[in-house]
Order: structure tokens, then sequence, then C-alpha cells
């Protein structure tokens, strides 16, 4: 595998008030992977972001963004990045086509309408263009953020809850527009709320808790690996509590008691379901149908965000 | 160097006053203009020449210093204060641009209104009064000069604020009365003591007389101490600026 384009080593920052919104975090960002980060409000994903992006300043350890240091050579490192925030901060009496170029110019590129134009044109905002900020609707500004860090064609892209408060047309197009990016072989990493974004467009998925990255892996390695299956249990006649004789299984009643659930591991030495059809036969329990399915993302993501409450 | 950052800026802050004319040039070159009208036509007048310069011509570089003064520090203040409130610094902070270049930058643009500024109230000025100009170079060496420090002075204080009010204290509580009692109006021989050497201890006064020396070629106090205070009015600022941008100082958390 080749270096890594963003290497982060044991990041800490701990804020003035004495929050520690990261506690030594290390993670390596592929070259052309889509990263999604997911995480709780307040995890640290976006003090993570910030940091590489050159906005707040780490307490301790180190960033390198294709070899450069992010502070040592900031501007060969932050020239390779464009930044979504995730608040819509726009200079409401500029027109469009003004702060889009405006971006490109600060970020150290010569002015090019062409280039200007095909971006605009990509996100729809073509005939906004002369449009002022303060007069477009919030996905059109989202859009316009969008194309500001797209404005000097950064080889990494971070995208901070590009979706939130988005409607769902928008949210498509704007999963489109990753791929496409990606395609083009652009780094992007993005954190989200939305499960299904990351399910939808990540190659990889971290988990970020209380400043801690605690699950790290290729989308469908981790959902394996950290992934329970569930078997539903159609039952012939409802029932009205789960027998005791099936306390062992800890089942759930589902459906108003037509179905019994039971969440086992795959890679668990015994699944426990041998036994808990044995003794559905001898409890004389009918059942119709059965069905299993992997948990999603998701399960996984609010299982591991209770681990750490009842911790 | 990023000088295609540094033009962007530049052009973006010279669009912002261009959309904003009538407050920061044409409001202040008319209140200017009024106080040539009542104290240099009107009342002018009557006054004694000061200096052996006619009064109405001898308060014009004070009142330019005037104007000049609290706009380069209201606008280069604004400049950079307006991104932090909106939240629209984050693209500076994590654009490949120094802290020099964007000091360059902001207050390149908030010095050329400046300068601008003092132009067309200058050429207003002669509509009212006669105005004669001994040293033409050394009047815009010194209008530059006092521009940019007081507009490194503006972008350290829009750095520094954390509100509009904060921003408007200095120059209005301190540059505006510091100017009046600067020698705008009179030469500090004309005042008795102890209020003269008190005046002496004001910085202002020591811009406005060598401004003043540039038109008239007359001094409230040796010409070395403007230039010095001159020097000053650059360095001070200058330092606050960069350990500003070292320590992060309400910039970057």
């Amino acid at each position: 595998m080749s270096d890594p384009i963003i290497r982060i080593e044991g990041l800490k920052k701990s804020y003035a008030g004495g929050v520690e919104a990261l506690k030594g975090v290390d993670l390596d960002i592929e070259k052309g992977e889509i990263l999604a980060l997911l995480g709780p409000n307040g995890a640290g994903k976006t003090t993570l972001i910030s940091i590489v992006c050159g906005i707040v300043t780490p307490t301790s350890g180190k960033i390198l963004v294709d070899g450069h240091d992010n502070q040592g050579d900031f501007r060969a490192a932050r020239s390779m990045i464009g930044l979504v925030p995730q608040e819509l901060t726009t200079d409401a009496f500029e027109s469009v086509w003004a702060t889009v170029s405006f971006s490109r110019g600060l970020f150290g590129k010569p002015r090019d309408d062409r280039k200007i134009e095909d971006i605009l044109r990509r996100l729809t905002l073509w005939d906004k263009r002369k449009a002022k900020m303060m007069e477009l609707s919030g996905g059109m500004k989202r859009r316009v953020m969008i194309a500001k860090a797209l404005s000097h064609e950064p080889e990494i892209l971070f995208l901070d809850e590009p979706t939130a408060g988005v409607d769902v047309e928008l949210r498509r197009d704007m999963w489109e527009l990753v791929r496409k990016l990606r395609a083009d072989g652009t780094t992007i990493i993005l954190t989200t709320h939305y499960i299904e974004e990351a399910e939808e467009m990540a190659d990889r998925v971290g988990v970020i808790r209380k400043g801690e990255l605690v699950a790290l892996g290729e989308k469908k390695a981790l959902m394996a690996q950290m992934g329970q299956r569930t078997l539903k249990i159609t039952l012939d006649d409802a029932i009205a509590e789960i027998p005791a004789g099936l306390a062992e299984w800890g089942l759930a009643l589902e459906d108003d008691g037509h179905a019994l659930c039971y969440r086992f591991d795959t890679h668990a030495e015994h699944t426990g379901i041998p036994g808990l059809m044995r003794r559905l036969d001898e409890l004389h329990i009918c059942y119709k149908d059965l069905a299993t399915h992997q948990s999603s993302l998701e399960d996984i993501f609010v299982s591991l965000v209770h681990e750490e409450r009842a911790a | 160097m990023n000088p295609y950052g540094i033009k962007a800026i530049y052009r973006f802050e010279m669009a912002r006053w261009g959309r904003t004319l009538w407050q920061s040039l044409v409001a202040p070159v008319i209140t200017t203009s009024l106080y040539f009208l009542v104290f240099g036509s009107a009342i002018g007048s009557r006054m004694s020449d000061m200096a052996g310069v006619n009064y109405g011509s001898f308060i014009v570089p004070g009142l330019i210093m005037l104007s000049v003064l609290t706009q380069a520090i209201m606008n280069a203040s604004f400049g950079i204060y307006f991104p932090k409130f909106t939240g629209t610094i984050y693209e500076l902070l994590s654009a490949p641009i120094s802290p020099l270049e964007t000091v360059i930058a902001y207050v390149g643009a908030a010095a050329t209104k400046a300068v601008i500024l003092a132009l067309v109230t200058l050429a207003t000025a002669t509509l009212f009064v006669e105005v004669s100009i001994d040293h033409p170079l050394w009047m815009l060496a010194f209008l530059a000069t006092i521009s940019v420090g007081f507009c490194l002075l503006g972008f350290a204080i829009g750095i520094w604020a954390q509100n509009f009010e904060q921003l408007q204290v200095v120059p209005m509580l301190v540059v505006t009365p510091l100017t009046f009692l600067g020698g705008v109006f009179y030469s500090v021989a004309a005042i008795a003591e102890p209020w003269r050497t008190v005046t002496h201890l004001n910085p202002i006064l020591y811009l406005v007389s060598g401004y003043r020396w540039t038109f008239f070629n007359v001094i409230d106090v040796p010409l070395w101490t403007s230039v010095a205070v001159m020097a000053g009015s650059i360095i001070l600022p200058l330092t606050m600026i960069v350990w500003m941008f070292r320590s992060g100082y309400r910039l970057k958390s």
C-alpha cells in the first residue's frame, strides 16, 4: 500500500476551558478513499477536521499531508485541502461568482474563469452566479460552500456534516458529486450523523467517541466484524409474554407478540440457535417463518455509544 | 509567497469599499468639508493667522489627519473583525497564506482607502480655502506612512474586538479626542502652561505637526520627533499583530 495521503499521529487537543476534545488520535487516510467519521455531537469530529485544516492549533501530535507537516510546511499542506465547514458562513453581499473566485485566489491559484464556470455548472449554480449570497436558500448556500472548497482543485476534500439540514434531492446530488470526485481521484473525508450516508458512500468508517477513535475499518469488514445478526421468528399465534423457558436467550417480543427476535454473533463459538430451536419445540411454540438480517452501521454505532454510557 | 491570495483579499476589501462608498468616502469627505466651510471660510476670515499661516488653511492638514486616522482604524478593524463575526474567517485560517501576507493584503487595502480619502478631502478643501503644499512628496510619504500605521492599529483592534462596540471605542473615544487636542485647530505655542506640556504627551500632536510641515513649512515640535512617532505608530501595532498571530490570540482556539 502506498503512503497515506494524511497521517495523523498522537493528536491531542485540550481547549482553554479544560475540555479535552481529542485524546490522542492516530489515523491514516489513504489516497483516493472516502472515509466517513461517525460520532455523536461533541465527539471531536469537527475539532479533528479543524486541526488538519489549520483552523485549530493542536495541543500535541503531528499531521502530515502528503508528507508535508501541516504546521511547518503549511502552504504545501493547506493548498491540497478543500474544506466545507458545517456552518453556512458566507459573505452576504458577495455574488456567487465573486465568492467562488475569491476562494481560488486565496488558495494561491491564478484566475481561471473556465474552471470556475465548470464548478458552478457541476453544482447547478451557474444560473445563480450573479445572485448575492444573501438571496440564496440554505441548500444553494451549501452548494456554494462546496464550490468554494473545490475552486482551487484540492486533492483532499473535507465535508463536515455535508447533508445536515439538506433536502433529499440535494443530498442525492451531493452523494453523486462525491462519487464523481472520488472517481477523479479526490480523497474525501466526511463527518456525518446519518449512518445511511456512511453506509451509502464510505469505503472506510471511523467512529469517534469522546475524543477517541474507537473503531476504524473497511465499512464491510467493520460491519462483519462488529455486526450482529438478528433472527426473527414469526409465530403462528401471538403470545403475551416470553415464556420463562426462553429466558436464557434474552429474546425480544415484537409485532404485538407475533414475533420473537434473537440477536446473535456469527463469530461466536456457539450462536445458540440450535438450542433455541429445540427449546421452542419442547415448549410447543409453533412458527411459520424464520428470517435473519445483518445489523446495520446504525446498530453498530448505537451499540458502541451505549457501551460507553454503560461503562 | 502567495501573491494570488494577497490579490484576492485586496480586491475583496476594495470591492467592499466600493459597495459602501457613501459611508466610507462621501460621508467623511462631507463632514470634513463642513469644518472647512465653518472654520475655514466663515470663522477663519475673522481669526488671526496661526504661525504665519492663514487660519482657514492652517487647519486643513490637521482635519485631513482627523479623517484619515479614524477612517483607517475603522476600515482596517472592520475588515478583519467582520469575517470573525460571520465565521467566514475559517477560510482565511485554512488557506495557504502566511500572517504577513494576510496583513499586507488587509492593511494594504485599508491604507489605500485612507490615502484616497485624504486626497479627495484635500481636493475638496481647495474649494473652500487656499492650500499650498511646500513638500508634496513628503506630504504623500507621511500620509502613506501614517495611514499604514493606523491601519495596522485598526487591524490589531479588529482581532482584539469581541463585539461591534469595542470596534468603535478606540477611534471614537481615544483617537478623535486626541486628534482634536493634538493641535488641529491651533498651534500649541498658542496655549498656556500646564496644558502646553500636557499636549506634548499626545502622540497625535507629532503626526499633525509633521504633516502640517509638509504643507506650510511650520512646526509645533521638531520634525525628527514627528518621524519617530510615525515609526512608532507602525512598529507598535505590528508587534502586537505578530504576537496575535503567533499565539493565535482571538483567531484560533
